[in-house]
């Protein structure tokens, strides 16, 4: 069949399956059909929900401000599609075209969108993992958990891990006059997302919210009573902190293991796939109807050298699925390239922090607007010569402006005069990022090399 | 009613925070605060705050009387 006819018949009756129930899976499914798709879709979900939003769970539900059970998102349109919630994908077979489930079915397709995500890291020790009161925060019934917990006056909120969602939890125990300890292993929080300049602010943040911040240390151990429940937790500099929540802010795995076997180029840093969102299978080798979107796809970007670029962001795993599924049912040249410039946001303590670019990969950093010193500022991140990424606090007007320069490829340090340029701006300081080759929790964009076909990193987290 | 703030998209207008103020929340200077179910009362005012946002950041469904299922599409979130 020509490639026109085909695509005809596709939109018109084909059968397309989404695995994964989330954000990129439900906006890629009424990209479909807004887009004319008139064939059988299917959407599969391990967790029993309608599609949900996660970042309130760390945020207005930890707050007392929205429900954990009532994050539902809005729907853009009808979709008409055939929900398998509740049960997870188990396997897949390219040659066949079929997605294993967990309860034995097949579901045959024409086109796949894998958009499976990723998941917490649990606690590495599974006994300690195991005590009643350590929690981890990823989904909706995690969030119900905690907030339960929360609710009970526990007292102190013993938190592993100071990246986003780690500093998030702590900002709203503090706001709830909960006590927090904080324990990180960097020297300040957000130092693999920010770098050191930023971090040494949001350092300053969490001490002056009354956060008792450890910096610098490892968790070495979680000790529980006679019934099971979290009692204290060890860290590397012989310090023990009497605690009876732990919250457990390591990063996350990308949800891939379900595809070991399959001939995808699927590993520990997701599913490699072209600018077209088409995944690769393991010889590199681009497939035409599997597409990956979301948290759990890693993507080559123009604008940072081409490397594949793992993203845990909201706003990708939309413009990624939009793109997916434009694409999946589009012919050669009206397909389009995923050109999205990272970007994301928090916010904690009453500042709102936001980044547009790829910080982690600048050398450099030059305040180019506000003050450190004030918590309101821009800082403009370089590298080989030219803006790579920018982060406000409490200054996001400004950051329009500068995804332009990283689109542009605008020089650093930047030239131009701006308006109220303080003494710290002047000149480009070293950014200050830890050493790459060390697994951190939350640099939530990820670069991940040039290889397609990245099957065998085994990521090991540190055993204490 | 759902809804969902496109925060990379949100500059703090604060808008929303003066039209649905039981819904939308500012925390600190620029961060904003969501109910992302709001009870049905606050329809009216929601649909208002969803027309005002200057950056087009809010996506809602159910803002108006539809049948059970059919969601209506209030912002593009493009």
């Amino acid at each position: 069949m020509p490639a026109e006819e085909f695509h005809e018949w596709l939109r018109r009756e084909g059968r397309i399956v989404i695995v994964g129930a989330s954000l990129a899976g439900l906006r890629a499914a009424e990209t479909l059909r807004a887009e004319g798709f008139t064939g059988s879709l299917t959407l599969i979900g391990d967790e029993p929900y309608e599609p949900y939003d996660r970042p309130p769970l760390s945020k207005a539900v930890l707050l007392g401000k929205a429900s954990p059970e009532r994050t539902e998102l809005p729907r853009r349109r009808e979709i008409d599609a055939t929900w398998r919630l509740g049960v997870a994908a188990t396997g897949l077979d390219l040659a066949a075209k079929r997605v294993r489930l967990a309860d034995g079915d097949e579901v045959p397709y024409d086109r796949l969108l894998i958009a499976t995500g990723v998941r917490a890291r649990p606690w590495p020790k599974e006994d300690e993992a195991q005590l009643d009161g350590v929690f981890v925060l990823r989904t909706r019934d995690d969030g119900v958990r905690l907030h339960r917990r929360l609710n009970a006056s526990p007292r102190r909120v013993f938190v592993i891990g100071a990246g986003f969602t780690g500093s998030e939890i702590a900002s709203a125990c503090r706001e709830r006059g909960i006590a927090v300890t904080v324990a990180e292993r960097a020297d300040a929080p957000l130092v693999g997302a920010l770098g050191g300049v930023v971090g040494a602010v949001a350092a300053d943040m969490h001490r002056e919210n009354g956060v008792d911040l450890r910096t610098g240390v490892m968790v070495t151990g979680l000790e529980g009573d006679s019934s099971g429940r979290v009692r204290a937790a060890h860290l590397s500099d012989g310090g023990v902190v009497e605690t009876d929540v732990v919250i457990v802010s390591l990063g996350a795995t990308r949800n891939t293991d379900w595809l070991e076997g399959s001939g995808l180029g699927a590993g520990p840093r997701g599913i490699a796939c072209d600018a077209g969102c088409r995944a690769f299978d393991f010889r590199g080798i681009v497939t035409d109807d599997v597409y990956v979107a979301g948290d759990v796809a890693r993507s080559p970007h123009a604008l940072f050298g081409y490397q594949f670029l793992s993203l845990e962001h909201w706003g990708n795993a939309v413009a990624q699925a939009e793109v997916a599924a434009h694409n999946m049912i589009s012919a050669g040249a009206d397909r389009r390239p995923h050109l999205w410039v990272p970007a994301f946001w928090s916010s904690q303590f009453g500042v709102n922090i936001k980044s547009v670019g790829v910080p982690s990969m600048g050398d450099e950093i030059m305040i180019t607007q506000g003050s450190l010193a004030e918590r309101r500022f821009v800082g403009v991140y370089g590298h080989q010569g030219r803006v790579i990424a920018a982060v406000s606090f409490d200054n996001t007007r400004w950051l329009e402006f500068y995804q332009r320069q990283i689109e542009l490829g605008a020089p650093f340090p930047v030239e131009y005069p701006t308006v109220d340029r303080r003494p710290e701006g002047r000149k480009p300081v070293p950014a200050d990022f830890p050493d790459p080759s060390l697994p951190t929790h939350g640099p939530t964009v990820i670069l991940s090399g040039y290889s397609p076909a990245d099957r065998r990193l085994v990521f090991t987290p540190g055993r204490h | 009613m759902r809804l969902v703030v496109d925060l990379n998209k949100c500059q703090g207008y604060a808008q929303c925070a003066f039209l649905a103020p039981d819904v939308f929340t500012m925390h600190g200077e620029e961060s904003l605060v969501y109910d992302p179910r709001p009870e049905k009362e606050h329809r009216e005012r929601v649909t208002r705050a969803v027309a005002a946002c200057p950056v087009r950041a809010i996506t809602a469904d159910g803002l108006r009387d539809a049948p059970a299922g059919a969601g209506q599409e209030a912002s593009d979130a493009r």
